[in-house]
């Protein structure tokens, strides 16, 4: 009973929520729903017994991706009509997106749902989520996996790449050179005879 | 992940084992309210120690008028703010002006569903328990970009941005120093990793000395240690690290716009993150609810142990408070990207290897 709720409940959340984040006039409150979409997704997913993959899911895409969303709309000043201006010239365009979309979904959901009877389990051997993750991710799919750690790592560096910028006339701060400074570097004690001046 | 809640027979309730789905929701529903209600009594007396460790390092008295002590000065600041008007700045964003302490809050409980105080005494002992404390505490921090953009208003939108890149930043290296732990215990399950540290001090992870292997590295544990507890301080916007809500630069950051019950919830949240973090270096570190020798105490219910190592990491977070100037938001991040975060990526390669070639709990994983 309570997962059955619990599972209504929640996709119907996700959905409109989903639909929220595209009818919504405000960009900031598009990544709040967004927002709640993913953590509703994350809430599916603990329902089916993948508690591991719901907790990434928080950590990765709401902890991490969505808070740079949010800063980037936050800090860019949008114009929301000149944003809504554009619709009704977009709207064709997007439309056949979204029906080849929606197509697509309908084939893939299709075939999966008419042969077959599988309903995603637990293994029964009562290993956890994450150890049988362990156990593929590094023995079949251990290529894969630190393949993709690379490219990541690539993009990465790209990013600090292009925006790294080398200014002239920029004072770092050095800490090693400021612990390390002393009383005689600092001071320089002068005597200057009374009425001579600095000999300006 | 539901058939391993734990609280057999803990506060004499009945063995959840015989129980139907309903029963056993409102069990749950009777536990987590106890635990509510528990936790906001402790921290207002929390709020009233910090203030009063406070103000005997800087030689004055703190709060003693209310109640003896002024032992009940939390409460009254209570009232205070729950009678105070709400004021919603003309130009902000009602719905997620208000949203956003709630979300501070609820966040900040949600965290405490998996942190077991005693043995067995846990809303919920899910197998994932660290990874569930990360997702959640990655999670807070909108309550805080939030409440700085729906102001509409400069210093507390700073006040935000400051925050949220602190946050993230050192969210990083405690991801990874927690990494060190889970290795060195063999498990995510809080439960598992306070059990891995039971009979006397030199099981616990800050001082890892249980057989000589363990000496190659015990002395990197002890500084994992050390390294959790100043991230800790920086995660929880505590002094030196209270950048975001710097009084000389910010006024009060994030905060600034907020008066009466949503500063309050602000604050509240705050200070159940701090005891969050005072949980999770006892659990983590200071082998959690397990006494520091087992001879002789088998009378002292585990939960003293448990509360007195939470009260000792808490004091020291307030002697922080009291004796160490505030750091300069560029050192700050220097601190985080080029000090902790190396250090704790080599920490966590040397500690793997150690697992693998030299031994230890390695059996306890898959």
């Amino acid at each position: 009973m309570l997962p059955v709720l619990s599972f209504y409940l929640i996709s119907s959340v996700a959905i409109a929520a989903a639909f929220m984040v595209v009818a919504s006039r405000n960009p900031v409150h598009s990544v709040m729903f967004l927002i709640l979409t993913f953590f509703s997704a994350a809430g599916l997913f603990v329902l089916m017994g993948a508690e591991f993959l719901a907790l990434l899911l928080v950590m990765v895409y709401v902890g991490a991706v969505a808070v740079l969303f949010l800063f980037v709309v936050m800090m860019l000043d949008v114009d929301f009509s000149e944003m809504k201006r554009g619709f009704f010239s977009y709207f064709p365009m997007g439309g056949v997106v979204a029906v080849i979309l929606l197509m697509e979904l309908i084939v893939i959901g299709g075939s999966y749902f008419a042969d077959s009877e599988v309903t995603p389990e637990p293994r029964a051997d009562g290993l956890s989520n994450i150890e049988a993750f362990g156990n593929v991710l590094f023995t079949d799919y251990a290529f894969f996996f630190e393949a993709s750690g690379l490219i990541l790592l690539i993009a990465m560096i790209g990013a600090i790449v292009l925006t790294l910028r080398h200014r002239t006339g920029v004072r770092r701060q050095d800490i090693t050179k400021q612990v390390s400074r002393t009383r005689k570097d600092g001071v320089e004690l002068v005597e200057i005879e009374s009425g001579a001046g600095t000999g300006e | 992940m539901f058939a391993n809640f734990i609280m057999p027979g803990a506060f004499g309730l009945p063995n959840w084992e015989n129980m139907d789905d309903v029963q056993f929701f409102w069990l749950k529903v009777a536990v987590i309210v106890a635990f509510v209600l528990i936790l906001s009594i402790t921290l207002a007396f929390l709020i009233l120690a910090d203030r009063k460790i406070w103000a005997a390092a800087q030689m004055r008295r703190g709060p003693n008028v209310v109640g003896p002590f002024g032992l009940l000065q939390s409460f009254a600041d209570l009232l205070k703010f729950v009678f105070k008007e709400i004021i919603i700045p003309a130009g902000s964003d009602k719905t997620l002006f208000i949203l956003a302490p709630i979300i501070s809050l609820t966040m900040a409980f949600l965290a405490w569903g998996v942190v077991p105080v005693a043995p067995g005494w846990v809303i919920s002992d899910i197998n994932i328990g660290v990874l569930y404390i990360l997702a959640i505490s990655s999670m807070g921090i909108y309550g805080i970009i939030i409440g700085g953009w729906a102001s509409n208003s400069k210093y507390p939108f700073l006040g935000a941005l400051r925050s949220a890149a602190q946050m993230v930043s050192y969210e990083v290296s405690i991801g990874f120093i927690i990494i060190t732990v889970l290795l060195v215990a063999g498990s995510l399950n809080l439960t598992e990793i306070v059990m891995a540290q039971g009979h006397g001090f030199w099981n616990w992870h800050a001082f890892y000395l249980n057989s000589p292997q363990a000496l190659l590295i015990a002395p990197v544990m002890f500084y994992m240690f050390i390294l959790f507890f100043v991230s800790a301080l920086a995660e929880t916007n505590r002094p030196p690290f209270d950048l975001p809500e710097a009084e000389s630069e910010l006024v009060a950051g994030y905060q600034v716009e907020y008066s009466s019950t949503p500063y309050l919830l602000f604050m509240f949240a705050e200070y159940l993150n701090i005891t969050l973090m005072c949980a999770l270096i006892t659990i983590l570190f200071l082998g959690g609810w397990y006494a520091p020798l087992d001879i002789g105490v088998q009378f002292v219910p585990p939960i003293f142990w448990f509360v007195s190592k939470c009260a000792f990491v808490f004091f020291m977070f307030a002697m922080v408070k009291a004796i160490v100037p505030r750091y300069r938001y560029d050192q700050l991040m220097r601190l985080g990207w080029k000090v902790f975060l190396p250090t704790s990526l080599l920490a966590v390669m040397y500690v793997s290897a150690w697992v693998v070639f030299v031994g230890g709990n390695a059996a306890g994983g898959a």
